[in-house]
C-alpha cells in the first residue's frame, strides 16, 4: 500500500507512543491519532513494580515523555476513551464514549491485563499490577501491612516480592513452579534465585498452586494453597500471568488467537498492524508466531511497525530481550530458554556472583543470560544473532 | 545535538551500544550507560536519534538544538 495520510494508533503506552515518535521522526506529516484507554499521560510499566512501587519515584519520573515533547509530536490524544470496536475493511474504531475515528492506517497497541483470581475484585487488599493506579495502591497497603503474600513466581511476582522486602514488610511468594522464574531461565539460574531472596528473608512456599483467596468482611486475609494450608496475610499480588487485550476487536474481521495474529511484517490485515504486548508476528528466523511481553520489543517492534506502515517492507526478527532487577540483582536474558537446554557459565562464576551463563541447543547458542553482567552478556548476543540468521532455515523447524 | 544519560534510570540493557557503538558504551562492572559523545557529528546522529527513542529505560535524552 502507498504511504497512508493519516494514521489512528490504537493504545498510549511504550508501544503505541514509540511507533507516533517514529512515524514523526520518519517524516510522516499526515494526521497522527493515538487513543488511550487511560486518562494519564503515556508512562513507563517496568518502574511500576520497581521505583514507584518502593517509593524511590514520585510517580511523575514514569512518564514516558513530558508535556513539551508531546506536543511536538503533534499527534491528537485522546485519552480516558478505551476503544471498543474496529472494523478492519473500513479501518475504523469506536470507542466507549460513541466517538468514531478513522484512518488509512491502524495501529494496535492495547497491551494486556493481568489475570485475576477468582472473587479478587470483590476483596481489598488483593491486587494486581499493572497500571500506576494499581501500584500506587498496592504500595498503600504494603506501607499498612505487616505480612503479604505475592502469588505468582514469574518476573513480575519476584520483583514485587524484592521490593515489598525491602518496604520492612514481610512477604511469601508462592506459585507452582519449583523455583523463581523457573520456566523463563530454567533451573541453574532459578536456584540461585531462590537463593537470593531466601537469603534476603522472602519466604519461599513454591511448588505448590493457590486454590484461593480467604476473605473477611469483604478484606483479603488468607491466600489457601492447593495443600490445603492457609497463609495469613494483609495483603496479596497476584501475578499469574496476562492476557492480550483483544476483547474489543471481536467481530472485527481480524484473526485472534493469544493476541493479534499479523505476518512477519506485524501487518494483520490491510492498513491494519499490531505492536507491542497485543501482537503475535510470525518470526520468520524462529519459523513461528511469537508474542513477546516485554519493554524492549515494544520500543523495538514500533520501529519496524512505524516503517511498514510509511510503506517499508521488513520482517520483524528481533532476538527477543528482557532484563530484570531484584534486590541488588540485575538479570539479564538475550534469546530463548527451551525446555532441556544445556547450560554452562562462559564469564566470571557462581563464587563471583557475577557471571554469563549461555544456554545451548543441539550444539546451538539459543540464550545468553547475565546475573550482574549487563555489558559482557550483551557482548554474547552475537552467539545468537548467528544461528538465528541460519540460511538452513527458520531456528524451529531446523534439525 | 546534545545528549544526556540518566544514570540512575539505566537498566544496562545495552540498546544504545547496538545502535550506536561510537556514541555509547557500558561500564564493564555494572552495565550503565557511559557517553562517548555527547554532541555527535552530523554521520552519528540517526543512530543516536534511535538509541534514544529505543532505549527501554528512557535514560537517554537528546537536545536538537544545542
Amino acid at each position: 500500500m502507498s504511504a497512508p495520510s493519516s494514521v489512528l494508533v490504537v493504545g498510549a503506552s511504550a508501544a503505541g507512543l514509540s511507533v507516533a515518535e517514529h512515524l514523526r521522526h520518519r517524516g510522516f506529516e499526515g494526521d497522527l491519532t493515538v487513543l488511550g484507554a487511560e486518562p494519564t499521560a503515556p508512562y513507563d510499566r517496568p518502574p511500576l513494580s520497581k521505583q514507584v512501587l518502593a517509593g524511590a519515584w514520585e510517580a511523575e519520573r514514569a512518564r514516558l515523555r513530558d508535556e513539551v515533547r508531546l506536543s511536538e509530536l503533534d499527534a491528537s490524544f485522546v485519552l480516558g476513551d478505551p476503544a471498543v470496536g474496529l472494523d478492519a475493511a473500513g479501518r475504523e474504531v469506536w470507542t466507549a464514549s460513541g466517538r468514531r475515528f478513522g484512518a488509512d492506517a491502524v495501529v494496535v497497541a492495547t497491551g494486556v491485563r493481568h489475570r485475576a483470581l477468582p472473587g479478587q475484585d470483590e476483596l481489598a487488599g488483593a491486587h494486581v499490577l499493572r497500571t500506576l493506579g494499581d501500584s500506587l495502591a498496592l504500595r498503600a497497603d504494603l506501607l499498612g501491612a505487616s505480612r503479604s503474600v505475592v502469588v505468582g513466581e514469574g518476573v513480575l511476582g519476584a520483583e514485587v516480592a524484592a521490593t515489598a522486602r525491602a518496604m520492612g514488610v514481610d512477604v511469601t511468594m508462592v506459585g507452582p513452579q519449583p523455583a523463581p522464574m523457573a520456566a523463563q531461565v530454567g533451573p541453574l539460574v532459578s536456584a540461585r534465585l531462590a537463593e537470593l531472596h531466601a537469603s534476603r528473608g522472602v519466604s519461599l512456599r513454591l511448588g505448590v498452586g493457590v486454590r484461593e483467596l480467604v476473605g473477611d468482611a469483604g478484606r483479603v486475609v488468607g491466600v489457601g494453597l492447593d495443600s490445603g494450608e492457609v497463609l495469613d496475610t494483609d495483603a496479596v499480588l497476584v501475578a499469574v500471568g496476562a492476557v492480550p487485550n483483544t476483547g474489543w476487536l471481536a467481530g472485527s474481521g481480524l484473526e485472534l488467537a493469544d493476541g493479534v495474529v499479523c505476518d512477519s511484517r506485524c501487518r494483520a490485515a490491510d492498513g491494519i498492524y499490531a505492536v507491542g504486548d497485543v501482537a503475535r508476528w510470525w518470526h520468520d528466523d524462529f519459523g513461528r508466531l511469537m508474542r513477546l511481553e516485554n519493554r524492549t520489543n515494544a520500543t523495538q517492534q514500533a520501529l519496524t511497525v512505524a516503517g511498514n506502515v510509511l510503506g517499508e517492507d521488513h520482517a520483524f526478527t528481533p532476538v527477543p530481550y528482557f532484563w530484570t532487577d531484584q534486590h541488588d540483582v540485575k538479570i539479564q536474558m538475550h534469546g530463548v530458554l527451551a525446555a532441556g537446554a544445556a547450560v554452562s557459565v562462559v564469564d566470571g562464576s557462581l563464587d563471583e556472583d557475577r557471571f554469563v551463563a549461555r544456554y545451548e541447543r543441539d550444539g546451538r547458542v539459543i540464550g545468553v543470560l547475565g546475573w550482574n553482567m549487563p555489558k559482557q552478556s550483551g557482548l554474547r548476543r552475537k552467539e545468537i544473532v548467528a544461528p538465528l540468521s541460519d540460511p538452513a532455515g527458520p531456528l524451529e523447524t531446523r534439525k | 545535538m546534545k545528549i544526556t544519560v540518566d544514570e540512575e534510570k539505566c537498566c544496562g540493557a545495552g540498546t544504545c551500544v547496538l545502535t550506536a557503538p561510537d556514541v555509547f558504551d557500558q561500564r564493564d562492572e555494572d552495565g550503565v550507560v557511559v557517553l562517548l559523545d555527547e554532541s555527535p557529528g552530523a554521520d552519528l546522529q540517526a543512530s543516536a536519534r534511535e538509541a534514544a527513542s529505543t532505549c527501554p529505560a528512557q535514560a537517554i535524552l537528546l537536545s536538537e538544538r544545542a
